[in-house]
């Protein structure tokens, strides 16, 4: 049927696509509501983005405000701001520093739970490591809070018990990033080992009984065996966060804040919400997210293209 | 043979991996202790009294032991209201999302789908470029969505993560030929993916759920950007004034009128982390056997 769909005049081609499309009717019904969602919620706000480039009045709508003079007098303003510097040093400190901590830590921790052979606690040791991943931000944000907390809080006794006085960790900017960091790592790392047990499970039995033949010891197989098969997922993984590298999330970073750790821990999406939603300038911050926004598309079709050379198929 | 040659030829057989073995357990029975141990100071601690948690006297277990903690928490209205919305929220918002998402997951899931690549296209574009905040949020204020219930709901529930994921299980798990046999049968494709596709689909159906739920559960983002009113707030609006918010205040001033105010913010501070966070994590044990095979199909994308 399809092969003879070229043998007939455009009218009849384009017939038999609206038969089949009225044919099936009933998957664009299925499909309606999600696509409407994305083009009214997505795509009119990607419209919306040239009020960057514009001198935007509620009054005069995005069509009918005038243009900037020039027209990157917006992004020109931000990469004069002392914030510019800041807040892109601090956003690369945190994903850079979340990045090289926090990728090995997963793989060691799914390599770990692969070699374990009692199955209860195996299973108890997944369950316990992926209940953090469940915390909510907030919550976890006052965990730290309480814990750190330099009159009540853990580290405040434990320094007590050497007689010495607690720092307030919170309000010191050279510790934010640790904080941030390691904190994330306590939560998510057993979460995120997840994927790397799902590649061991799949890796064929008889290759460990081969080398248990020929007398490997466990870390052999594990140095042998595991790691080199692990080390296609592996690299797909840093690519995609790599990819995002300028994308630190905003919700627990501006949680932790507060006006004595503001010179580490102001970042770009923190600081575009500050001038957008709390002091109103509209234009002014749609410019700075959309300057991160490119750099984080430019970085991931770099990306992408590195991993084509290499992996011979790309992510997309 | 010396007593170290023995444990040396003992060490270099089997020994060596018993070795591995009881390294490896004692790593992980340390992990195990550095995660549950927060967890289970926050849980005796909140039937502690205050002032024994403050000056470090609890640490193993509840000294002095109150519910004076639980009871302050029951006065406090303002979290019972956030607690009825996020419920509302939780549930219609999971509803509503994975009827969305998956429904859509299914469409394009087919192949007799005409325009499928660009719609395909059409949905992974927003996963890597968006208008960024004030675009959408001007967006959602044209809409009248600004400060309404429905915007915690509808607006943002598309995520084309999910969308992808649900349909590739579809793809591998839904075979052509069941919907050429129903169709010979006079079968539509709405009364196909109702009554066949979605019973076929349980696995993809709980990830999904849980996915979507504790999202909505732990979201504060949205509720802080687009709601105004005290009665719309989220569980999570209400524990970052008590948890967050509150403490960075507290640590200013001194004075009888704070130390009253301390000692309250300290009372509800454990409980109410226990008590918000409690649902998800009686709901985890009974998904979490999906986790894995829900992360595998997520993985086969890439």
């Amino acid at each position: 049927m399809s092969n003879s769909l070229s043998d007939r005049s455009p009218g009849q081609r384009s017939r038999s696509v609206w038969h089949s499309i009225s044919k099936n009717a009933g998957l664009y019904l299925l499909l309606a509501p999600a696509l409407v969602l994305l083009l009214l919620f997505a795509y009119k706000p990607m419209y919306g983005v040239i009020i960057a480039f514009k001198n935007y009045r509620n009054s005069l709508g995005i069509l009918g405000s005038p243009w900037m003079d020039p027209w990157y007098a917006n992004f020109t303003k931000f990469f004069n701001s002392f914030q510019f510097e800041n807040t892109v040093r601090n956003t690369l400190r945190l994903s850079l520093y979340s990045l090289l901590a926090g990728f090995p830590l997963p793989i060691l921790l799914a390599l770990a739970v692969n070699q374990m052979r009692a199955q209860r606690f195996k299973r108890l040791f997944q369950t316990v490591t992926y209940l953090p991943h469940f915390i909510s931000t907030v919550v976890m944000v006052g965990l730290i809070m309480i814990f750190l907390s330099p009159g009540s809080g853990l580290i405040g006794q434990a320094y007590r018990l050497f007689g010495a006085e607690a720092p307030n960790l919170m309000g010191n900017a050279s510790a934010f990033s640790h904080i941030y960091v390691w904190t994330d790592i306590w939560q998510h790392a057993g979460w995120d080992s997840i994927i790397y047990l799902a590649a061991l499970s799949s890796i064929d039995p008889t290759l460990y009984e081969a080398a248990t033949v020929d007398g490997a010891s466990r870390l052999q197989r594990i140095r042998h065996i595991d790691l080199p098969l692990l080390l296609p997922t592996a690299a797909i993984l840093l690519v995609l966060r790599a990819g995002n590298i300028m994308n630190v999330g905003f919700e627990k970073v501006y949680l932790m804040q507060n006006n004595l750790n503001a010179s580490t821990s102001e970042i770009i999406s923190t600081y575009t919400y500050k001038i957008g939603i709390i002091s109103a300038q509209y234009n002014y911050s749609t410019a700075i997210n959309l300057f991160n926004t490119s750099i984080n598309l430019a970085l991931l079709l770099l990306v992408n293209l590195m991993t084509r050379r290499i992996n011979d198929s790309g992510l997309f | 043979m010396t007593i170290w040659g023995k444990l040396q030829t003992r060490i270099r057989s089997r020994g060596s991996d018993r070795l591995f073995d009881t390294v490896n357990y004692l790593f992980a029975a340390l992990l195990l202790v550095i995660i549950l141990y927060p967890l289970y100071f926050i849980i005796i601690s909140s039937f502690s009294d205050p002032s024994a948690v403050s000056t470090g006297k609890v640490w193993l277990r509840p000294v002095g032991f109150t519910m004076e903690g639980y009871q302050a928490l029951l006065e406090h209205e303002k979290l019972w209201i956030g607690y009825r919305n996020t419920l509302i929220y939780t549930m219609l918002g999971t509803a509503f999302g994975l009827l969305v998402n998956v429904a859509a997951a299914y469409a394009l899931s087919r192949k007799d789908l005409v325009l499928r690549g660009p719609l395909m296209v059409l949905f992974v574009i927003p996963m890597f470029f968006s208008g960024g905040l004030i675009p959408i949020f001007m967006t959602v204020k044209q809409f009248g969505l600004y400060n309404n219930f429905w915007v915690m709901i509808v607006p943002f529930a598309v995520s084309s993560y999910n969308v992808i994921v649900a349909r590739t299980f579809f793809e591998s798990n839904i075979p052509p030929d069941l919907w050429d046999a129903a169709q010979i049968d006079g079968c539509g494709n709405l009364r196909f993916f109702f009554t066949i596709v979605l019973p076929l689909s349980k696995a993809i159906l709980s990830v999904l759920a849980l996915w979507i739920a504790v999202g909505h559960w732990n979201s504060y983002f949205n509720a802080l950007i687009y709601l105004r009113d005290d009665q719309l707030m989220p569980l999570q609006i209400i524990l970052r004034n008590i948890l967050v918010t509150n403490q960075m205040q507290s640590a200013m001033g001194t004075g009888e009128h704070v130390q009253i105010a301390l000692r309250k913010a300290a009372l509800i501070r454990y409980s109410s982390i226990i008590v918000s966070t409690l649902p998800i994590m009686c709901f985890y044990p009974f998904v979490q056997k999906y986790f894995n095979q829900g992360v595998m199909i997520g993985a086969v994308k890439g």
